[in-house]
This record gives structure tokens, sequence and C-alpha cells, in this order.
């Protein structure tokens, strides 16, 4: 039994140390994610309002259940209360960067993080 | 008749290497170690380019049988990944063997099995730009099975005994 690095070669060596760059480059660039720089707010499948995160407030959102109530704070968005029976938007906490979505199924509320670079104009399944 | 008994042999053991780890838990579907192609990396290296390919795509065909999803995306998805690794393999055999070795084969067939996979992933299952990042724990996991399963196929190339599963039987009792 030889050790693992007697199988290596130069040019193995080469390969490795380039896979390595690859992968801590992509994770870079992949990774950052855009800075938010502000929240869409659906209701109904329609745009409710677009608010900038800069400013911190609290927004009440109607839908069928009720008033669902946005939180932006810090330039973070977050459902802070909202009447769905399991409550999984507000358990999703602070939504930070652009991509970054909370969907109260139930109330037909959603608020979705956007930054400067949107990648695509829309999607359709 | 020789080459075609030959071929079916290194494609059972290729079959049985992707059996035993698909007995293995993965945290993220896709990645996984990709043991069946160290079987192609030998075959590569000792019988050449064309006989990898029948190798691969042979096991690829019996896995989806075996694994009962022939014709279903995770078949697709096996042999995208497999084309596209072959494709890299036809490229990279040609480097010179005084300084390229297995793990250089490996590492560069495992990249672009996962970029195969992904493209088609992207452009057929999941047209979401969400997929973008799960891209570098895919690379991860392409660099260190690429490396791990090139330094075994090393390992067994540097082995006198010719015959394959002979000496995987060996090694294994």
């Amino acid at each position: 039994m030889h050790s693992p690095l007697a199988y290596l070669k130069a040019g193995d060596y080469l390969i490795l140390v380039s896979g390595c760059l690859l992968t801590v480059f992509l994770a870079l660039t992949l990774w950052q994610g855009g800075a938010a720089d502000k929240a869409i707010i659906r209701s109904g499948g329609k745009i409710f309002r677009e608010v900038p995160l800069s400013r911190d407030q609290l927004i009440a959102v109607p839908g069928p259940l009720g008033i669902s109530r946005i939180s932006i704070h810090n330039r973070q968005a977050r459902i802070a209360a909202d009447p769905s029976p399991r409550q999984y938007c507000v358990r999703q906490g602070w939504l930070k960067q652009a991509g970054e979505i909370a969907v109260c199924l139930p109330n037909q509320v959603s608020i979705e993080l956007s930054g400067g670079n949107k990648r695509y104009d829309s999607l359709n399944y | 008749m020789a080459e075609d008994h030959h071929i079916a042999r290194m494609a059972a053991l290729a079959l049985g290497l992707s059996v035993l780890e698909a007995a293995i838990p993965s945290p993220l579907p896709g990645v996984k170690p990709g043991l069946a192609n160290i079987v192609t990396l030998i075959v590569l290296a000792r019988y050449g380019w064309r006989t990898a390919v029948w190798v691969s795509l042979l096991r690829v065909l019996a896995g989806g049988l075996l694994f009962g999803n022939f014709l279903a995306p995770g078949f697709f998805l096996s042999l995208g990944g497999a084309l596209c690794s072959l494709a890299m393999l036809a490229a990279s055999q040609h480097l010179p063997q005084r300084w390229f070795g297995p793990v250089t084969h490996s590492i560069l067939a495992a990249f672009a099995h996962i970029a195969g996979q992904l493209l088609l992933v992207y452009f057929w299952l999941i047209p979401h730009t969400g997929l973008l990042y799960l891209v570098p724990v895919f690379a991860v996991a392409a660099l260190l099975f690429g490396t791990v399963n090139g330094l075994i196929a090393a390992h067994f190339l540097s082995e006198p005994d010719t015959d394959l599963a002979k000496a995987y039987i060996l090694k294994t009792h």
C-alpha cells in the first residue's frame, strides 16, 4: 500500500489546485447574494405595494382571512403577524437577501425582496 | 467476443458499485461518491475510450432498469452526467500521460458530470436561478469525490493483476 500522494503526478496537482480555485470562485460569486433594496408586497397575486428597505415601517396588508402585518426593520423584512393557521411565513423570520420570499398562502399575501439586478423578468411553470 | 464478455463484466462490476453506494445516505440529491466511475477510469486507462463508453453507458442503462427509474428524470440525469463525463474524458485522455494520471481524468470528469446534470436540471426540470446557490456544494462534492475516485483508480492501476474483477474480489476478502 503506497501513500495516496505517490499516485499524484505534477499535472494532477495542477488540476487539483485549479479545481479548488474554481470551487472557491464559484462559492464567492454565487453565494455573495445581491443586496436587497426593496420589498415587493403582493396580495391576491397583485402587487399591493413596493416599499424601500431603507425606512423602518409596519405595513398592514388585507387578505381573505384578515390582515397580515409586515415589518421592515434594519434593511430586513418579515411577516410579523398573519391569520394563516400554520404560520409558516411568520416562522420564516427575517428576509435579508434579494430573491428571498415569504408566502402566506391561506391569506394570499407574499413578500419578496428584490435587488438592483434582477436576473429574470418573469417565471412561469 | 472475448471483448464483449469483458465489457459486460466491467459494466456488471460498475453496476454493483452503483447499487452499493445507493445504500449510502446523501445530504442532497445528486451528491454521491460515484464509485462506479472508478471502473470507467480503469477501463479508460487499460482498454481505451471506446470501451469506457460501452461500460459507462451499459452501467447507466442497466442501472435504470435495476433502480426502476428507466426513462424517468433520474435516468436522464445519470445519462446526461455520463455523456458529459465521457466527452470530457475523450479530450483529457490526450493529455500527456507523463504528467497527468487517473486523478486528473477523474476530477475533470466529475466536474463535467455535475455541470451536465445541473444544466439539464436547469433547462428541463427546475428553471429557477435559486439552483445557482447549490452549484458550489456540487463543485465541492465533484472535487472531493473526483480526487478520491481517481486515487482509488490509480491504486488499482498500479497493481500488476490485469483482471479487475479478480483484483476487486481479492481486495474485499
